[in-house]
């Protein structure tokens, strides 16, 4: 299990690049990022290398700001793989909020980070089907 | 510590009181009907003449005042000294329309630091204090009042004034400030620039605050009072009366007394003019009784209120007022509903919403409608569109419940809604502008 920050954007033009240059002035490298944006507003996930240090910096600048646990899973790299993850949490009753991909992978696994209603019962879905979760210090997170 | 600053006025018994404001009333009719041509002129036409006002219970004879009655005797025509005895003029901002001047004798300016000065030590201001005074100083009444109060108790006055926070909070810190003064708003922005700054009420050594000048809610208290660690009492006035002082709140915090021994207070039905029994809601109305230089009487404030009359347990005798819910010129009316701003304050601050929020009203098709922008906290924040969606749509509802319409909610980001300085820009009418 990972943490994840998340950030509250109002549709404000610049305000993305204003977040992540701040995270970069701090030397904090960005691992994952994705936006969700409706009409009136966004949402910008991230996974960080200090998570700690991202959430300090932030609310410093008065940004809004929310801590969550997310998974991200080995997905393997070949035709159906992801296709087969999803199908093995659908019949589990997993729900997915949210997902999304990360730079890094492995050679013969992509990553994807997971934001589901029953993170437990994921990690041993996974393990039952011998596929695995990716921890921070693989991804170089503290 | 002193807990009254003047004991024999403020737990005097209702016959005291009473007897003080039958003579003073009386007197300040007849002068002003001898000095004033405006009130002599309003008298003759109502029939009422100077000896038909024998105590407070005739005040209900005499004609009300009326902000245009300033505007219309601009600048001096409601003055009932001569200039040489006025030692003192202020000003309101005349953002509302044409602006008005209101003077002073030295006797008043004794009277009006007298007033701040009960407000300030109920609020346990003593001359071992530092007082703070963010409220503009200049024509507004604001930093000059609270200064005065200030100096009368002999505590140390620091005049920074409004505007520029992050000295407010540079000073704060530095010279150790035990009791601040500005608007409601202004203090919540003052304490927002602490923690983005990086400090927290442990860094400052703020006990009270005494802010006024807006309508403000309780929430917003709970909030100024958690954030900057103080008991936040509010102070009620107007440039037209004496400024601030006219009440004053207590420990008890649920309501303001009345400097009774200067200023009568009524409460009146604002559509009928009539006077309404204590304990029912409706407009405010001040007589100046011990005033020199502007005695304005039955002055309709606009101010919504209620009156209670019953001994409070800090030992005060003079009668409360409760806090304003806002100004009948601040209603907005939405659809043929009548709404206060300080309504919308209570729901957003009850959600856990900031109260940094600003309402849009506009028409459309002959169609009012109504936009709540809100900046929003940590804890309404949710990673998930749908948690997210679903809070809007929660403030949404509750503000149809409140308001009968359907509201816009837009969340915003903190700092994203403009501060003010002075007194908060909370309504948007932007429908004057189509009429």
């Amino acid at each position: 299990m990972l943490k994840q920050l998340s950030v509250f954007l109002q549709n404000k033009a610049g305000r993305i690049a204003s977040i992540t240059n701040t995270l970069s002035e701090a030397g904090i490298d960005l691992r994952a990022l994705s936006i969700a944006d409706t009409t009136d507003f966004g949402i910008l996930r991230m996974l960080v290398s200090d998570i700690s240090a991202a959430k300090e910096i932030l609310s410093k600048e008065n940004c809004i700001i929310s801590v969550n646990e997310v998974a991200v899973v080995a997905v393997p790299d070949e035709p159906g793989g992801l296709a087969r993850i999803l199908s093995l949490m659908a019949q589990e009753h997993i729900d997915i909020e949210y997902m999304y991909s990360l730079i890094e992978r492995s050679a013969k696994e992509a990553y994807m980070v997971f934001r589901v209603s029953d993170e437990p019962k994921l990690l041993e879905m996974l393990e039952k089907n011998g596929l695995h979760s990716v921890s921070a210090q693989t991804l170089g997170m503290k | 510590m002193q807990k009254y600053y003047t004991p024999e006025i403020e737990t005097a018994s209702r016959e005291t009181i009473v007897q003080l404001q039958n003579e003073r009333l009386c007197a300040t009719v007849k002068r002003v009907y001898e000095n004033v041509s405006f009130y002599r002129n309003k008298m003759d036409e109502a029939g009422v003449k100077p000896d038909d006002i024998r105590s407070i219970n005739d005040l209900h004879k005499l004609p009300f005042s009326y902000k245009q009655d300033l505007r219309d005797t601009y600048p001096y025509g409601l003055f009932a000294v001569p200039m040489k005895d006025v030692v003192r003029l202020h000003a309101s901002s005349g953002t509302t329309g044409k602006q008005i001047v209101v003077g002073y004798t030295k006797n008043d300016m004794d009277v009006w630091d007298e007033c701040v000065a009960r407000a300030l030590t109920a609020a346990g201001c003593t001359d071992e204090d530092m007082v703070h005074v963010s409220y503009g100083y200049g024509l507004f009444t604001g930093g000059l009042g609270a200064d005065g109060g200030a100096k009368r108790i002999g505590a140390t006055a620091i005049p920074v004034s409004s505007g520029n926070t992050q000295r407010q909070v540079t000073i704060l810190k530095d010279f150790g400030s035990t009791i601040l003064c500005c608007t409601p708003s202004y203090a919540l922005h003052i304490a927002e620039t602490l923690y983005a700054n990086g400090y927290t009420k442990d860094d400052i050594k703020l006990k009270s605050g005494v802010f006024g000048a807006e309508p403000w809610t309780n929430e917003m208290r709970r909030q100024i009072e958690d954030m900057l660690g103080i008991t936040a009492y509010d102070i009620y006035g107007l440039t037209e009366i004496i400024g601030p002082g006219v009440a004053f709140e207590c420990d008890e915090q649920t309501g303001m007394h009345v400097n009774e021994d200067h200023f009568i207070v009524e409460v009146i039905d604002p559509e009928t003019g009539e006077v309404l029994p204590d304990g029912t809601q409706g407009e405010l109305v001040f007589s100046c009784i011990t005033k020199e230089a502007f005695p304005i009487l039955r002055y309709r404030t606009r101010d919504i209120g209620v009156i209670v009359r019953q001994k409070c347990s800090c030992g005060r005798t003079l009668c409360k007022m409760t806090k304003p819910r806002g100004r009948t010129d601040d209603m907005l009316i939405i659809r043929g509903v009548n709404v206060f701003p300080s309504q919308i304050e209570t729901v957003l601050i009850e959600r856990g919403y900031t109260a940094n929020y600003q309402i849009i009203v506009d028409r459309a098709n002959n169609f009012d409608s109504i936009e709540v922008q809100v900046e929003i906290s940590n804890e309404v924040f949710s990673d998930t569109v749908k948690g997210l969606s679903v809070r809007a749509k929660e403030l949404s509802e509750a503000l149809k419940n409140l308001l009968g319409v359907n509201a816009k909610v837009t969340l915003m980001e903190p700092n994203s809604i403009p501060r003010s300085e002075g007194k908060a820009v909370r309504v948007i009418d932007k429908r004057k502008l189509l009429d």
